[in-house]
């Protein structure tokens, strides 16, 4: 049980590759299998294809781009963007603010998910059902867009980090993952530690926390890629500009509401400039999550699969 | 003090089990995160014999965590359902977020004799049906066709690049698709190499739902497989074995043993699909669409954020936002009691 606290052991189980099936292929499965090898290289490159299209536009001069020459490769070599972006003091302003929002949201989130999750891993406690009943039932029904508008606005959240951080602060398939693994953990260990004398309190924090040190890294980084990507609720709740994650500059940017004048071009150039500053600025704000990637991703793929493989 | 310790171990030996209102170890075998989880909110009920006092005294410090996550779901989730009246009232901005006066169905008509409701609902359907037949089997048949590699590394390698776009904010993705589709993207580039014109797709309503749909799939195949590849491994080996004997070649395989036995998750995961079935990719085409493109791009969620948020009629937008969530409840419990009678899987 406790095995599934090391999301390797879950990645490692999720590569097996089952035992072949036959001694000798036939001759069509050995046909089939050359397909398959090929229908895959081509998905990887369709995968691939629109990142390294968005990089090679990125270094492309804004003629090229327009011409329609640029697709693997950058043509007009121009690296002159990446310093006109990087030195827009708004766009260094809303990518802090990413940062801010997400360190915050992240914490906020991991207390209430695992003190939560924690107490209805309990079987005995009274009430258990009526708890998760109220947690599951908001996946299917939920008040809606205009309510919650109406509710954050009468709060006096609106123009707040509290309307971005706040609203979505339990994901409820996160917490049914943090729920399932401690239901998992042992429970002699509490048991142990309760006749030695500690409270629930003392168990939570001293035991259970540090025995579920994977599945909180495993949350913590559900929930910071997910307030990290997020948009929505900035757009609907912030409007000014020196509030916005970064992600909302790149929207407002891509819906031409952000004009190439704010950012040293003169507004004659302001819609040709467009692709290529684009290009830029989606770099620039996938750089982070695309260089983390190759070591967080395991962790993703165990964090799913950890109610999944129990039993 | 050392009552207060009492407490607490006892509550450690109740949940060891051996308490008679506690209920038997979790349900186990369950083939997704999402039944297991579901599965265990009706527990088998016995008779409690704790009555509410003792229980405080026993767990209070249980019932203390609970706190704070509570008072989220009633303020952050509870209270704008309750919001949901001013469907049925009169809401004045600045005023009560419940409304100020009945007004009965008086929204609720107003939208069922709006044509433009009626083109942005036929919208949702559609995008959400072609979500289902497209969308939703192609983790399927990816997930098959990794099951056929035989080297671990390249499986692996192409897991790690299908994963990537999940993990892209749907900014980025939407970004990447209008630039992909622009008159001077890559797909004008592939058009014009075969001879034809390069054509505005973003300017074209019926582009719409093909674009949609492509980079739904884009976004979502790789990350899909997790749950199948994970059921895959679990499908018992023995009965490959006497499917053989029995004379099956590979595809028979595929088609009598392999697909029945990650059929739990596919039904799980189709009824968990079919509820988000209302509420299709709304940061998406809001980030994807122009007037241009309304006749097929707008859908309820859209509609409803121009209506309500951008002119500012909440109560119309409410009774639209009601009307779709009641819908889309509707559909999960019926696609999981359809599902629990004639396949015996359910989510609950």
């Amino acid at each position: 049980m406790v095995t599934l606290a090391d999301p390797d052991r879950a990645t490692r189980r999720l590569a097996q590759v089952p035992a072949p099936r036959t001694l000798k292929d036939t001759r069509g499965y050995r046909a089939f299998r050359v397909v398959n090898v090929t229908i895959l290289l081509l998905v990887v490159a369709v995968v691939l294809y629109p990142f390294v299209n968005i990089i090679a536009q990125s270094f492309s001069s804004e003629g090229a781009i327009t011409s329609g020459q640029v697709n693997l490769v950058p043509r007009g070599f121009n690296i002159e963007t990446y310093r006109v972006v990087m030195s827009d003091s708004m766009f260094w302003l809303n990518y802090r603010n990413t940062v801010v929002y997400t360190v915050v949201a992240t914490a906020i989130a991991m207390v209430l998910t695992t003190s939560f999750a924690y107490a209805i891993s309990k079987k005995h406690l009274k009430g258990r059902p009526v708890l998760i009943g109220i947690a599951v039932f908001t996946m299917f029904f939920n008040g809606g867009l205009i309510p919650n508008y109406v509710l954050i606005n009468e709060l006096g959240m609106t123009n707040t980090m509290w309307a971005i951080v706040l609203p979505n602060a339990i994901s409820v398939f996160n917490l049914l993952v943090m729920k399932a693994f401690f239901e998992n953990l042992p429970e002699e260990l509490e048991e142990a530690a309760s006749i030695d004398g500690l409270t629930t309190y003392g168990i939570f924090f001293r035991i259970v926390l540090p025995l579920s040190k994977a599945v909180i890294a495993t949350m913590v980084l559900f929930y910071a890629v997910t307030f990290w990507n997020s948009w929505f609720t900035a757009f609907l709740y912030l409007d000014r500009a020196e509030l916005y994650p970064v992600t909302v500059y790149l929207r407002n940017m891509i819906a031409g509401a952000t004009t190439a004048t704010s950012m040293g071009s003169s507004a004659d150039d302001a819609a040709q400039v467009a692709a290529n500053i684009q290009a830029v600025t989606m770099v620039l704000t996938l750089l982070p999550i695309v260089s983390l990637y190759p070591f967080i991703q395991k962790y993703f793929v165990s964090g799913v699969m950890l109610g999944s493989v129990k039993g | 003090m050392a009552a207060v310790l009492g407490d607490d171990r006892m509550s450690g030996t109740s949940s060891a089990g051996s308490t008679p209102g506690t209920t038997g170890s979790a349900s186990g075998g369950a083939s997704s995160l999402a039944a297991v989880a579901l599965q265990e909110q009706t527990p088998v009920l016995r008779p409690s014999t704790t009555t509410w006092r003792q229980a405080l005294r026993r767990d209070w410090r249980l019932y203390s965590l609970v706190v704070l996550p509570l008072a989220f779901f009633l303020v952050f989730r509870y209270l704008p359902m309750l919001g949901n009246v001013i469907a049925f009232r009169r809401f004045r901005p600045g005023g009560s977020i419940f409304g100020d006066e009945w007004v009965g169905l008086r929204y609720v008509e107003l939208f069922i004799n709006d044509p433009l409701f009626w083109n942005v609902f036929r919208n949702t359907l559609v995008l959400g049906t072609l979500t289902l037949l497209i969308a939703f089997p192609m983790p399927i048949v990816l997930a098959l066709l990794l099951n056929e590699l035989r080297s671990r590394k390249f499986k692996r390698f192409v897991q790690t690049v299908s994963y990537l776009p999940h993990f892209m904010s749907i900014v980025i993705v939407a970004g990447m698709v209008l630039q992909l589709t622009s008159t001077q993207g890559t797909i004008n580039q592939l058009v014009q190499l075969v001879g034809g014109d390069s054509i505005p797709f973003m300017q074209q309503a019926e582009w719409f739902r093909t674009v949609y749909i492509t980079s739904e799939v884009w976004q979502t195949v790789g990350w899909g497989t997790i749950l199948y590849l994970a059921a895959l491994t679990q499908v018992d080996e023995n009965l490959y074995e006497a499917a053989r004997i029995d004379g099956a070649n590979r595809w028979k395989q595929t088609w009598h043993v392999t697909l029945p036995g990650i059929r739990p998750t596919m039904i799980t995961l189709l009824i968990l699909n079919i509820g988000t079935f209302m509420a299709v990719g709304f940061e998406k085409i809001l980030l994807l669409y122009n007037p241009l493109l309304y006749p097929t791009a707008d859908v309820i969620s859209t509609y409803l954020y121009r209506v309500g948020i951008l002119s500012s009629n909440f109560s119309y937008a409410a009774a639209i936002g009601l009307f779709e969530a009641i819908i889309g409840l509707t559909l999960i419990l019926s696609a999981n009691a359809i599902s629990r009678r004639a396949a015996g899987t359910s989510l609950w």
